[in-house]
Protein backbone atom coordinates (compact mmCIF):
# COMPACT_ATOMS: atom_id res chain seq x y z
CA UNK A 1 0.00 0.00 0.00
CA UNK A 2 1.24 3.07 -0.44
CA UNK A 3 1.16 6.71 1.56
CA UNK A 4 -1.87 7.28 -0.66
CA UNK A 5 -3.93 4.72 -0.30
CA UNK A 6 -3.28 4.88 3.50
CA UNK A 7 -4.33 8.32 3.67
CA UNK A 8 -7.63 7.40 1.60
CA UNK A 9 -7.97 4.47 4.14
CA UNK A 10 -7.68 6.88 7.14
CA UNK A 11 -10.22 9.82 5.63
CA UNK A 12 -12.57 7.02 5.11
CA UNK A 13 -12.66 5.96 8.57
CA UNK A 14 -12.51 9.14 9.50
CA UNK A 15 -15.68 10.19 7.79
CA UNK A 16 -17.22 7.14 8.70
CA UNK A 17 -17.34 7.69 12.07
CA UNK A 18 -17.46 11.77 12.16
CA UNK A 19 -20.70 11.73 9.30
CA UNK A 20 -20.67 15.46 9.60
CA UNK A 21 -17.63 16.25 8.90
CA UNK A 22 -16.62 17.41 5.59
CA UNK A 23 -13.33 15.80 4.07
CA UNK A 24 -11.98 18.63 1.82
CA UNK A 25 -12.05 20.73 5.15
CA UNK A 26 -10.12 18.40 6.97
CA UNK A 27 -6.33 19.77 7.08
CA UNK A 28 -3.39 17.17 7.30
CA UNK A 29 -2.04 18.54 10.98
CA UNK A 30 -5.46 19.42 12.44
CA UNK A 31 -5.80 17.72 15.87
CA UNK A 32 -8.93 15.24 15.42
CA UNK A 33 -10.02 15.79 18.88
CA UNK A 34 -9.31 20.03 19.36
CA UNK A 35 -9.76 21.16 15.92
CA UNK A 36 -12.15 18.51 14.51
CA UNK A 37 -14.15 17.66 17.93
CA UNK A 38 -13.93 13.80 18.02
CA UNK A 39 -14.61 13.23 21.46
CA UNK A 40 -13.48 10.01 23.17
CA UNK A 41 -15.74 7.42 22.12
CA UNK A 42 -15.75 8.93 18.27
CA UNK A 43 -11.77 8.26 18.51
CA UNK A 44 -11.97 4.81 20.20
CA UNK A 45 -14.49 3.79 17.28
CA UNK A 46 -11.70 5.86 14.49
CA UNK A 47 -9.03 3.11 16.51
CA UNK A 48 -11.29 0.35 16.19
CA UNK A 49 -12.09 0.51 12.31
CA UNK A 50 -8.28 0.64 11.49
CA UNK A 51 -7.67 -2.25 13.53
CA UNK A 52 -10.66 -3.86 11.80
CA UNK A 53 -9.29 -2.32 8.42
CA UNK A 54 -5.36 -3.21 8.53
CA UNK A 55 -5.10 -5.46 11.62
CA UNK A 56 -2.72 -3.49 13.94
CA UNK A 57 -3.27 -3.69 17.65
CA UNK A 58 -2.68 -0.15 18.39
CA UNK A 59 -2.55 -0.29 21.80
CA UNK A 60 -3.78 2.88 24.40
CA UNK A 61 0.30 3.78 24.63
CA UNK A 62 -0.01 4.43 20.59
CA UNK A 63 -3.03 6.89 20.51
CA UNK A 64 -0.69 10.19 21.04
CA UNK A 65 0.62 8.83 17.59
CA UNK A 66 -2.62 9.57 15.79
CA UNK A 67 -3.29 12.31 17.02
CA UNK A 68 -3.72 13.89 13.06
CA UNK A 69 -4.06 12.79 9.68
CA UNK A 70 -0.60 13.25 9.18
CA UNK A 71 0.86 11.39 12.13
CA UNK A 72 -1.58 8.67 11.89
CA UNK A 73 -0.98 8.46 8.60
CA UNK A 74 2.91 8.18 9.06
CA UNK A 75 1.86 5.60 11.90
CA UNK A 76 0.37 3.52 9.00
CA UNK A 77 3.14 3.92 6.91
CA UNK A 78 5.58 2.59 9.72
CA UNK A 79 3.56 -0.07 11.35
CA UNK A 80 2.42 -1.62 8.01
CA UNK A 81 5.35 -0.77 5.37
CA UNK A 82 4.86 2.02 2.78
CA UNK A 83 5.87 -0.19 0.01
CA UNK A 84 3.98 -0.17 -3.32
CA UNK B 1 -59.53 0.77 15.81
CA UNK B 2 -57.29 3.46 16.76
CA UNK B 3 -55.44 6.46 15.30
CA UNK B 4 -51.16 6.44 15.35
CA UNK B 5 -50.82 10.05 15.83
CA UNK B 6 -47.95 12.73 15.31
CA UNK B 7 -45.97 12.30 18.86
CA UNK B 8 -44.43 15.08 20.64
CA UNK B 9 -40.97 14.84 20.58
CA UNK B 10 -40.14 18.11 22.83
CA UNK B 11 -41.91 20.51 24.71
CA UNK B 12 -41.18 23.15 22.08
CA UNK B 13 -42.31 20.50 19.35
CA UNK B 14 -45.58 21.78 17.30
CA UNK B 15 -45.38 19.95 13.73
CA UNK B 16 -43.25 17.44 12.70
CA UNK B 17 -42.19 15.95 9.08
CA UNK B 18 -42.82 12.54 7.88
CA UNK B 19 -39.50 11.43 5.73
CA UNK B 20 -40.50 7.52 5.70
CA UNK B 21 -42.71 4.96 6.34
CA UNK B 22 -41.67 1.78 7.65
CA UNK B 23 -45.39 -0.64 7.59
CA UNK B 24 -47.48 -1.03 4.84
CA UNK B 25 -51.59 -1.31 4.85
CA UNK B 26 -52.12 -4.88 6.19
CA UNK B 27 -48.57 -5.42 8.38
CA UNK B 28 -49.30 -6.93 11.62
CA UNK B 29 -47.50 -4.33 14.25
CA UNK B 30 -47.04 -4.87 17.63
CA UNK B 31 -45.93 -2.62 20.43
CA UNK B 32 -42.50 -1.08 20.29
CA UNK B 33 -41.99 -1.54 16.87
CA UNK B 34 -40.80 1.20 14.88
CA UNK B 35 -43.22 2.40 12.07
CA UNK B 36 -42.20 5.42 10.66
CA UNK B 37 -39.17 8.27 10.92
CA UNK B 38 -40.07 11.94 11.52
CA UNK B 39 -37.50 14.66 11.15
CA UNK B 40 -37.29 16.74 13.97
CA UNK B 41 -34.83 18.81 15.33
CA UNK B 42 -33.16 16.10 16.97
CA UNK B 43 -32.38 14.49 14.01
CA UNK B 44 -34.49 11.91 11.82
CA UNK B 45 -36.39 9.93 14.68
CA UNK B 46 -37.51 6.20 14.34
CA UNK B 47 -41.16 6.57 15.92
CA UNK B 48 -42.50 3.30 17.82
CA UNK B 49 -46.15 2.18 18.10
CA UNK B 50 -47.95 1.98 21.38
CA UNK B 51 -50.52 -0.56 20.06
CA UNK B 52 -50.71 -4.03 18.47
CA UNK B 53 -52.90 -4.68 15.54
CA UNK B 54 -53.04 -4.52 11.41
CA UNK B 55 -52.28 -0.94 9.76
CA UNK B 56 -55.89 -0.12 8.13
CA UNK B 57 -54.87 2.99 6.42
CA UNK B 58 -51.76 5.11 6.47
CA UNK B 59 -53.12 8.60 6.21
CA UNK B 60 -49.91 11.43 5.93
CA UNK B 61 -48.01 10.96 3.20
CA UNK B 62 -44.40 10.89 3.10
CA UNK B 63 -43.07 14.62 2.96
CA UNK B 64 -45.92 16.02 4.70
CA UNK B 65 -45.39 18.39 7.83
CA UNK B 66 -48.33 17.61 10.13
CA UNK B 67 -49.28 18.57 13.45
CA UNK B 68 -48.58 17.27 17.29
CA UNK B 69 -51.81 14.89 17.18
CA UNK B 70 -52.41 14.32 13.85
CA UNK B 71 -53.57 11.02 12.49
CA UNK B 72 -50.71 9.62 10.92
CA UNK B 73 -52.12 6.34 10.20
CA UNK B 74 -55.30 4.14 11.59
CA UNK B 75 -54.56 0.44 13.27
CA UNK B 76 -57.04 -2.16 14.07
CA UNK B 77 -57.98 -5.71 14.59
CA UNK B 78 -56.37 -5.15 18.23
CA UNK B 79 -57.78 -8.78 19.10
CA UNK B 80 -55.04 -8.44 22.46
CA UNK B 81 -57.06 -5.38 23.89
CA UNK B 82 -54.45 -2.97 24.52
CA UNK B 83 -54.33 -0.71 27.81
CA UNK B 84 -56.03 2.44 27.70
CA UNK B 85 -54.36 4.64 25.11
CA UNK B 86 -52.14 6.78 27.90
CA UNK B 87 -48.53 8.79 27.72
CA UNK B 88 -46.05 5.65 28.69
CA UNK B 89 -46.53 5.82 32.85
CA UNK B 90 -42.21 6.20 33.03
CA UNK B 91 -42.53 4.43 36.76
CA UNK B 92 -43.16 1.76 35.21
CA UNK B 93 -40.25 -1.31 35.97
CA UNK B 94 -38.00 -2.78 33.12
CA UNK B 95 -39.12 -3.69 30.68
CA UNK B 96 -40.23 -0.58 29.60
CA UNK B 97 -43.64 -0.79 27.58
CA UNK B 98 -41.23 0.52 24.75
CA UNK B 99 -38.84 -2.55 24.45
CA UNK B 100 -40.66 -5.64 23.13
CA UNK B 101 -37.81 -7.85 24.19
CA UNK B 102 -36.58 -7.86 27.95
CA UNK B 103 -32.93 -7.44 26.47
CA UNK B 104 -32.27 -4.56 23.96
CA UNK B 105 -28.89 -5.42 22.37
CA UNK B 106 -28.34 -2.69 20.42
CA UNK B 107 -26.60 -3.85 17.24
CA UNK B 108 -23.21 -1.88 16.97
CA UNK B 109 -24.34 -0.32 14.07
CA UNK B 110 -27.60 1.15 12.58
CA UNK B 111 -29.13 -1.82 10.64
CA UNK B 112 -32.35 -1.01 8.48
CA UNK B 113 -34.84 -3.00 9.99
CA UNK B 114 -35.58 -6.82 8.50
CA UNK B 115 -38.26 -6.36 6.08
CA UNK B 116 -39.54 -3.05 6.36
CA UNK B 117 -37.41 -0.80 4.09
CA UNK B 118 -35.82 1.60 6.37
CA UNK B 119 -32.36 2.67 5.41
CA UNK B 120 -30.27 4.98 7.78
CA UNK B 121 -29.28 7.65 6.55
CA UNK B 122 -28.80 11.29 8.12
CA UNK B 123 -30.79 13.65 7.98
CA UNK B 124 -29.25 16.10 5.71
CA UNK B 125 -29.49 13.17 3.20
CA UNK B 126 -32.80 12.43 3.88
CA UNK B 127 -33.45 16.15 2.86
CA UNK B 128 -31.47 16.25 0.00
CA UNK B 129 -33.08 12.90 -1.89
CA UNK B 130 -36.44 14.35 -0.82
CA UNK B 131 -35.75 17.45 -2.28
CA UNK B 132 -34.31 15.78 -5.11
CA UNK B 133 -36.76 13.28 -5.63
CA UNK B 134 -34.90 9.86 -5.34
CA UNK B 135 -35.01 7.01 -3.81
CA UNK B 136 -32.87 6.48 -0.54
CA UNK B 137 -32.84 2.71 -1.10
CA UNK B 138 -30.99 3.04 -4.26
CA UNK B 139 -28.25 5.30 -3.08
CA UNK B 140 -25.35 3.03 -1.66
CA UNK B 141 -24.49 4.53 1.99
CA UNK B 142 -20.84 4.79 2.72
CA UNK B 143 -21.35 6.07 6.35
CA UNK B 144 -21.81 3.95 9.73
CA UNK B 145 -23.46 0.34 8.86
CA UNK B 146 -24.01 1.58 5.37
CA UNK B 147 -26.05 4.78 6.78
CA UNK B 148 -26.46 6.96 3.38
CA UNK B 149 -24.84 10.56 4.05
CA UNK B 150 -24.95 13.44 2.10
CA UNK B 151 -22.13 12.91 0.01
CA UNK B 152 -23.94 9.69 -0.94
CA UNK B 153 -26.84 11.48 -2.53
CA UNK B 154 -25.07 14.30 -4.47
CA UNK B 155 -22.71 11.71 -5.92
CA UNK B 156 -25.72 10.05 -6.94
CA UNK B 157 -27.26 12.90 -8.01
CA UNK B 158 -23.97 13.82 -10.05
CA UNK B 159 -24.32 10.49 -11.78
CA UNK B 160 -27.89 11.35 -12.70
CA UNK B 161 -28.05 12.77 -16.53
CA UNK B 162 -28.75 16.18 -15.96
CA UNK B 163 -28.69 15.87 -11.99
CA UNK B 164 -25.23 17.35 -11.59
CA UNK B 165 -24.84 19.46 -8.75
CA UNK B 166 -27.73 21.73 -8.12
CA UNK B 167 -26.63 24.36 -5.58
CA UNK B 168 -28.20 23.45 -2.35
CA UNK B 169 -30.20 25.54 -0.41
CA UNK B 170 -29.37 25.97 2.96
CA UNK B 171 -26.68 25.11 4.92
CA UNK B 172 -23.57 24.13 3.46
CA UNK B 173 -22.48 21.48 6.22
CA UNK B 174 -23.97 18.34 6.58
CA UNK B 175 -25.37 17.70 10.35
CA UNK B 176 -28.72 19.04 11.75
CA UNK B 177 -30.91 22.32 11.67
CA UNK B 178 -28.95 23.93 14.30
CA UNK B 179 -31.48 26.59 14.43
CA UNK B 180 -33.83 24.32 15.56
CA UNK B 181 -31.67 22.68 18.16
CA UNK B 182 -30.94 25.87 19.60
CA UNK B 183 -34.97 26.69 20.14
CA UNK B 184 -35.07 23.27 21.47
CA UNK B 185 -32.79 23.74 23.97
CA UNK B 186 -33.96 27.02 25.01
CA UNK B 187 -37.70 26.01 25.58
CA UNK B 188 -36.35 22.93 27.87
CA UNK B 189 -33.70 24.94 29.82
CA UNK B 190 -36.01 27.74 30.10
CA UNK B 191 -38.88 25.65 31.74
CA UNK B 192 -36.03 24.28 33.83
CA UNK B 193 -34.78 27.27 35.21
CA UNK B 194 -38.32 28.91 35.66
CA UNK B 195 -39.63 25.24 37.34
CA UNK B 196 -37.35 23.35 39.24
CA UNK B 197 -35.70 25.00 42.35
CA UNK B 198 -32.28 23.21 41.83
CA UNK B 199 -29.54 22.22 44.36
CA UNK B 200 -26.06 21.78 43.63
CA UNK B 201 -23.39 19.67 45.26
CA UNK B 202 -20.20 18.60 44.05
CA UNK B 203 -17.37 16.21 45.01
CA UNK B 204 -13.99 14.97 44.32
CA UNK B 205 -13.29 11.52 43.54
CA UNK B 206 -10.17 9.39 42.86
CA UNK B 207 -10.03 7.59 39.62
CA UNK B 208 -6.51 6.48 39.66
CA UNK B 209 -7.89 2.79 41.10
CA UNK B 210 -10.51 2.73 37.85
CA UNK B 211 -8.01 3.97 35.65
CA UNK B 212 -5.26 1.40 36.66
CA UNK B 213 -7.40 -1.66 36.22
CA UNK B 214 -9.20 0.11 33.23
CA UNK B 215 -5.59 -0.08 31.33
CA UNK B 216 -5.04 -3.69 32.19
CA UNK B 217 -7.97 -4.53 30.81
CA UNK B 218 -7.43 -2.42 27.58
CA UNK B 219 -4.12 -3.66 26.42
CA UNK B 220 -5.46 -7.41 26.86
CA UNK B 221 -8.11 -6.22 24.65
CA UNK B 222 -8.82 -5.38 20.88
CA UNK B 223 -9.82 -2.02 20.26
CA UNK B 224 -13.54 -2.99 19.81
CA UNK B 225 -13.98 -4.40 23.01
CA UNK B 226 -11.90 -1.71 25.17
CA UNK B 227 -13.86 0.82 27.95
CA UNK B 228 -13.65 4.50 28.22
CA UNK B 229 -14.02 5.57 31.53
CA UNK B 230 -16.64 7.02 30.83
CA UNK B 231 -18.62 4.01 30.78
CA UNK B 232 -17.30 2.91 34.20
CA UNK B 233 -18.95 6.76 35.56
CA UNK B 234 -21.94 6.04 33.73
CA UNK B 235 -22.32 2.47 35.45
CA UNK B 236 -20.93 3.79 38.78
CA UNK B 237 -23.79 6.78 38.41
CA UNK B 238 -26.80 4.14 37.74
CA UNK B 239 -26.00 1.66 40.27
CA UNK B 240 -25.78 4.58 42.71
CA UNK B 241 -29.39 5.25 41.88
CA UNK B 242 -30.43 2.23 43.56
CA UNK B 243 -29.36 3.44 47.40
CA UNK B 244 -31.36 6.97 46.09
CA UNK B 245 -33.70 6.14 44.11
CA UNK B 246 -35.30 9.44 44.34
CA UNK B 247 -33.05 10.95 42.03
CA UNK B 248 -34.51 8.58 39.10
CA UNK B 249 -37.94 9.32 37.47
CA UNK B 250 -40.00 11.88 35.55
CA UNK B 251 -41.95 14.68 37.76
CA UNK B 252 -44.93 14.57 35.36
CA UNK B 253 -47.40 14.58 37.91
CA UNK B 254 -47.54 15.30 42.11
CA UNK B 255 -46.88 13.33 44.36
CA UNK B 256 -43.67 12.66 42.65
CA UNK B 257 -42.89 8.51 42.08
CA UNK B 258 -39.10 7.42 41.45
CA UNK B 259 -38.92 5.69 38.30
CA UNK B 260 -38.74 1.99 38.74
CA UNK B 261 -36.04 1.75 35.29
CA UNK B 262 -32.99 3.80 34.73
CA UNK B 263 -33.32 4.90 31.17
CA UNK B 264 -30.48 6.90 31.63
CA UNK B 265 -29.22 10.30 29.20
CA UNK B 266 -26.29 10.31 27.83
CA UNK B 267 -25.38 14.19 26.81
CA UNK B 268 -23.83 13.85 23.31
CA UNK B 269 -21.86 17.34 22.32
CA UNK B 270 -22.62 18.12 18.47
CA UNK B 271 -20.30 19.10 16.61
CA UNK B 272 -21.10 22.72 15.44
CA UNK B 273 -22.90 23.08 18.63
CA UNK B 274 -25.48 21.88 20.68
CA UNK B 275 -26.51 18.57 22.24
CA UNK B 276 -29.17 15.48 22.18
CA UNK B 277 -29.41 13.53 25.34
CA UNK B 278 -30.91 10.17 24.21
CA UNK B 279 -31.37 7.33 27.05
CA UNK B 280 -29.73 4.01 27.74
CA UNK B 281 -33.23 2.31 28.58
CA UNK B 282 -33.28 0.01 31.48
CA UNK B 283 -29.83 0.49 32.32
CA UNK B 284 -30.28 -1.07 35.91
CA UNK B 285 -27.99 -4.24 35.76
CA UNK B 286 -26.19 -4.10 32.67
CA UNK B 287 -22.31 -4.46 33.18
CA UNK B 288 -19.71 -1.45 32.35
CA UNK B 289 -18.99 -3.65 28.90
CA UNK B 290 -23.08 -3.46 28.31
CA UNK B 291 -23.17 0.12 29.28
CA UNK B 292 -20.24 1.18 27.01
CA UNK B 293 -21.70 -1.12 23.98
CA UNK B 294 -24.88 1.02 24.58
CA UNK B 295 -23.16 4.82 24.92
CA UNK B 296 -21.25 3.70 21.41
CA UNK B 297 -24.36 2.52 19.78
CA UNK B 298 -26.60 5.65 21.19
CA UNK B 299 -23.10 8.12 19.97
CA UNK B 300 -23.17 6.14 16.44
CA UNK B 301 -26.85 6.77 15.84
CA UNK B 302 -26.53 10.44 17.37
CA UNK B 303 -24.29 11.41 14.80
CA UNK B 304 -26.23 9.69 12.10
CA UNK B 305 -29.48 10.85 12.96
CA UNK B 306 -31.12 7.65 13.91
CA UNK B 307 -32.69 7.90 17.28
CA UNK B 308 -35.63 6.50 18.65
CA UNK B 309 -38.67 8.10 19.87
CA UNK B 310 -38.38 6.01 23.29
CA UNK B 311 -34.46 7.10 23.49
CA UNK B 312 -35.35 10.85 23.54
CA UNK B 313 -38.88 10.80 25.80
CA UNK B 314 -38.19 8.17 28.15
CA UNK B 315 -34.79 9.14 30.00
CA UNK B 316 -35.29 9.10 33.86
CA UNK B 317 -31.55 11.01 34.55
CA UNK B 318 -29.12 12.78 32.95
CA UNK B 319 -25.02 12.38 32.98
CA UNK B 320 -23.37 14.97 30.98
CA UNK B 321 -19.26 14.60 30.64
CA UNK B 322 -16.96 16.90 29.71
CA UNK B 323 -14.58 14.34 28.43
CA UNK B 324 -10.77 14.77 27.70
CA UNK B 325 -9.67 18.29 27.04
CA UNK B 326 -12.22 20.15 29.16
CA UNK B 327 -12.42 21.80 32.47
CA UNK B 328 -12.70 20.55 36.11
CA UNK B 329 -16.25 20.63 36.70
CA UNK B 330 -19.54 21.40 35.15
CA UNK B 331 -22.53 22.31 37.45
CA UNK B 332 -25.80 21.03 34.92
CA UNK B 333 -29.65 21.75 34.20
CA UNK B 334 -31.78 19.80 34.91
CA UNK B 335 -33.41 18.36 31.62
CA UNK B 336 -37.24 18.57 32.28
CA UNK B 337 -39.51 16.69 33.32
CA UNK B 338 -36.15 14.67 34.98
CA UNK B 339 -35.20 15.40 38.42
CA UNK B 340 -31.80 14.95 38.18
CA UNK B 341 -28.28 15.84 36.16
CA UNK B 342 -24.94 14.14 37.11
CA UNK B 343 -22.40 16.25 35.73
CA UNK B 344 -18.47 14.98 35.55
CA UNK B 345 -15.59 16.94 34.94
CA UNK B 346 -12.55 16.18 32.65
CA UNK B 347 -10.46 13.77 34.91
CA UNK B 348 -7.25 15.05 35.44
CA UNK B 349 -3.91 14.31 37.39
CA UNK B 350 -4.08 16.27 41.17
CA UNK B 351 -1.79 16.70 43.85
CA UNK B 352 -4.32 14.20 46.41
CA UNK B 353 -3.71 12.55 49.82
CA UNK B 354 -3.37 8.98 49.51
CA UNK B 355 -2.36 6.70 52.13
CA UNK B 356 -1.03 9.59 54.27
CA UNK B 357 1.35 10.96 51.38
CA UNK B 358 0.68 13.51 48.71
CA UNK B 359 0.78 12.26 45.52
CA UNK B 360 -0.61 12.86 41.95
CA UNK B 361 -3.61 10.77 41.32
CA UNK B 362 -6.24 10.57 38.50
CA UNK B 363 -9.38 12.60 39.73
CA UNK B 364 -12.24 13.95 38.57
CA UNK B 365 -15.24 16.23 39.97
CA UNK B 366 -18.45 14.61 39.97
CA UNK B 367 -21.46 17.46 40.66
CA UNK B 368 -24.79 17.03 41.15
CA UNK B 369 -28.07 19.02 39.90
CA UNK B 370 -31.35 18.15 41.77
CA UNK B 371 -34.78 19.01 42.06
CA UNK B 372 -35.35 20.59 45.51
CA UNK B 373 -38.88 19.67 45.35
CA UNK B 374 -38.16 15.94 45.38
CA UNK B 375 -34.64 15.52 47.24
CA UNK B 376 -32.57 17.17 49.09
CA UNK B 377 -28.71 17.88 50.12
CA UNK B 378 -28.87 14.76 52.38
CA UNK B 379 -29.64 12.74 50.28
CA UNK B 380 -28.07 14.22 47.34
CA UNK B 381 -24.82 13.78 49.08
CA UNK B 382 -24.76 10.00 49.82
CA UNK B 383 -26.01 9.72 46.13
CA UNK B 384 -22.23 11.51 45.48
CA UNK B 385 -20.74 9.20 48.18
CA UNK B 386 -21.78 6.32 46.50
CA UNK B 387 -20.93 6.75 43.20
CA UNK B 388 -17.32 7.62 44.87
CA UNK B 389 -17.56 4.17 46.36
CA UNK B 390 -18.84 2.40 43.77
CA UNK B 391 -15.64 3.51 41.91
CA UNK B 392 -13.50 2.50 43.79
CA UNK B 393 -14.45 -0.94 43.64
CA UNK B 394 -13.24 -3.43 41.08
CA UNK B 395 -16.57 -4.11 39.13
CA UNK B 396 -14.19 -4.90 35.93
CA UNK B 397 -11.61 -8.03 36.26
Amino acid sequence: MTQTDHRAAFMAELIAVAPDLDAGTVGENDHLQDDLGLDSMDFLNLVSALHRRFGLPIPESDYPLLSTPARAVAYLDRMLGPSG
Amino acid sequence: MSDFTMPSLGADMEAGKLVEWLVAPGDRVARGDVVAVVETQKGAIEIECHEAGEVTELVAEVGQTLPVGAVLARIGGAVDAPPPRAPEPPARPAPAAASPSPERTPAPVPEPAPGGGAVAASPAARARAAGAGVDLTRIAGSGPGNAVLLADVERALGARPGGASEPTQGKSRPGLDMVEMRRAIAAAMSRAKREIPHYYLFHEIDLQAAQDRLAALNAARTPDRRLLIGALLVHATVGALAKVPELNGRFEAAPFAPAGAVHCGIAVAMRGGGLIAPAILNAQGKDPDAIMDAMRDLVTRTRAGRLRMSEITQGTITVSSLGDGGVDALFGVIFPPQVALVGFGTPRLRPMVHEGRIVPRLAVTVSLAADHRVSDGRRGAQFLAEIDRLLQEPVIP
